[in-house]
């Protein structure tokens, strides 16, 4: 398995600019036309999550709550549900994070589902007070199909992480 | 006593105090967007960011429609020609005697010293995507503001109504559909000029709410619009009666009904503007900007 490393493998420091990167391309991924389209993974939460996971320090409630916000606008949903449920998922994540980690790949990913169920659930409830109708219980399957992405999702989000600090054909390592 | 350690590890403060900030702001937002329509200063800039991702995800689609529309077979080309053709071959008949119509009913309106019709502006606008929020029924047009595009103005396609725009934005704007659980538009059966109210369904379907359980309705009776509200003009088909429900329980049959036009199957709309003729208010029964004391004396001479 390439992407499980166990004893855990020493990163390099994540840069910025890669995370911002991502988090882009997860918007323009969650932009597209997708109509009604049952099971679309929301990337936005995903990576968000991934990032609260792996970079408190970087990634904070703050940011997943502007995040939200574009979401919304873009959207032309209520302004502010995305970023209610977004600042919670962000919470949760910072909260849980050193318990997330020990887990294998998949235990991270059982608990990121019950985080991104939740978020929806905020949604849903936020909506249903404003008056919006129940969109049916396959509105959940998003969350499912996000969830199973998370090994992926921690493969390809760690890749510039994992290089060697300098391409040295005597290094030990 | 006030001696406090340097701060190496300064955090902020406590998540806790961060996800409460943030909660009661996202609330508050949702409050002034839902109840008060406050929030759209800051929905309009959060807007503008989304605008380039928005534009940036749809050139992979646009550009597949091009290849397509490239590689179209030539005899399909040919075909639609024909069939357009014979199309407005047999509109023109139609065509001709409507203008002579439309000049009777012009002078016959000005016989009767009725309000003559104004012809509507439309702006012709595509479809871009239809909203990702399963919750409401909204689609987003390519016109904004810099086009002349206003809230509240109608929008149809070439078999009948879609709905109505609810927010514009500069470049953009968005449109809720007529199958939106919020929206609800005068409509009038063709068969006898029966008058009621068509509910969004928020599934699809719509909804003639508040029809006594004996009204004169058949199913497959098409609804069109009554033209009584000024924002849609008569005439324009709706929806047709798909199933009546008559519970003896109830005073009122439940009626649900297909829309005619429908948003997947064409991207071109027209968004019609405001019917600029509108007959003027009735005067207020009391005004509103009477003096206070004005108002006490009348009071108690009634």
């Amino acid at each position: 398995m390439p992407f499980d490393d166990r004893p855990h493998r020493i990163l390099l420091p994540v840069s910025v600019g890669y995370m911002v990167f991502t988090i882009v391309l997860a918007l323009l991924f969650n932009q597209l036309p997708w109509r009604d389209l049952i099971g679309v993974p929301d990337l936005v939460a995903l990576v968000l999550t991934f990032w609260c996971v792996h970079q408190p320090r970087k990634m904070g409630i703050g940011a997943a709550w502007a995040l939200g916000l574009i979401m919304d606008a873009g959207n032309g949903a209520l302004l502010g549900q995305h970023a209610f449920a977004y600042a919670v998922l962000a919470f949760a994540a910072i909260t849980l994070h050193r318990r997330i980690l020990w887990f294998s790949l998949w235990g991270q990913a059982a608990h990121v589902l019950v985080l991104l169920l939740a978020s929806q659930l905020l949604v849903v409830a936020v909506r249903h007070i404003a008056g919006g109708t129940f969109p049916g219980f396959a509105y959940f399957a998003s969350s499912l199909i996000a969830a199973a992405l998370w090994p992926v999702a921690s493969f390809l989000l760690l890749v510039p992480q994992r290089r060697p600090v300098d391409v040295d054909e005597n290094r030990p390592i | 006593m006030d001696y406090q350690p340097p701060p190496f590890f300064s955090r902020g403060p406590a998540p806790l105090v961060r996800l409460a900030f943030f909660v009661s702001l996202a609330v508050l937002l949702m409050v002034l967007d839902a109840r008060f329509r406050y929030a759209d200063s800051l929905r309009r800039a959060a807007a503008l960011v989304a605008y380039p991702l928005q534009r940036a995800s749809m050139a992979p689609v646009t550009l597949f429609n091009a290849v397509a529309d490239y590689f179209s077979d030539q005899a399909a080309l040919t075909r639609e020609n024909d069939a357009l053709k014979t199309k407005q071959l047999q509109a023109a008949t139609g065509l001709l005697t409507l203008e002579a119509l439309g000049a009777e009913n012009a002078q016959l309106r000005r016989l009767l010293d009725a309000r003559e019709r104004m012809p509507r502006k439309s702006i012709f606008a595509e479809i871009l995507y239809a909203g990702r929020d399963p919750f409401s029924r909204r689609i987003v047009i390519d016109k904004g503001s810099r086009s002349g595009i206003e809230a509240g103005q109608a929008v149809v396609d070439d078999v009948g109504v879609i709905g109505q725009v609810t927010r514009v934005h500069v470049l953009l704007s968005e449109v809720t559909l007529i199958t939106d659980k919020e929206q609800m538009l005068p409509v009038q059966v063709v068969r006898n000029g029966l008058r009621a109210v068509a509910y969004g369904g928020g599934d699809g379907t719509l909804d003639l709410r508040y029809m006594a359980a004996n009204a004169d309705l058949h199913a497959d009776d098409v609804l069109v619009t009554s033209g009584i509200d000024g924002t849609y003009p008569s005439g324009l088909p709706v929806a047709r009666i798909a199933r009546i429900e008559r519970d003896s329980a109830y005073h009122f049959a439940r009626i649900t009904c297909l829309p005619t036009a429908g948003t997947d199957k064409h991207k071109q709309v027209l968004v019609l503007s405001q019917e600029t003729n509108l007959p003027p208010r009735p005067a207020e029964a009391e005004p509103a900007t009477a003096r206070p004391a004005k108002q006490k004396r009348i009071r108690r001479q009634e």
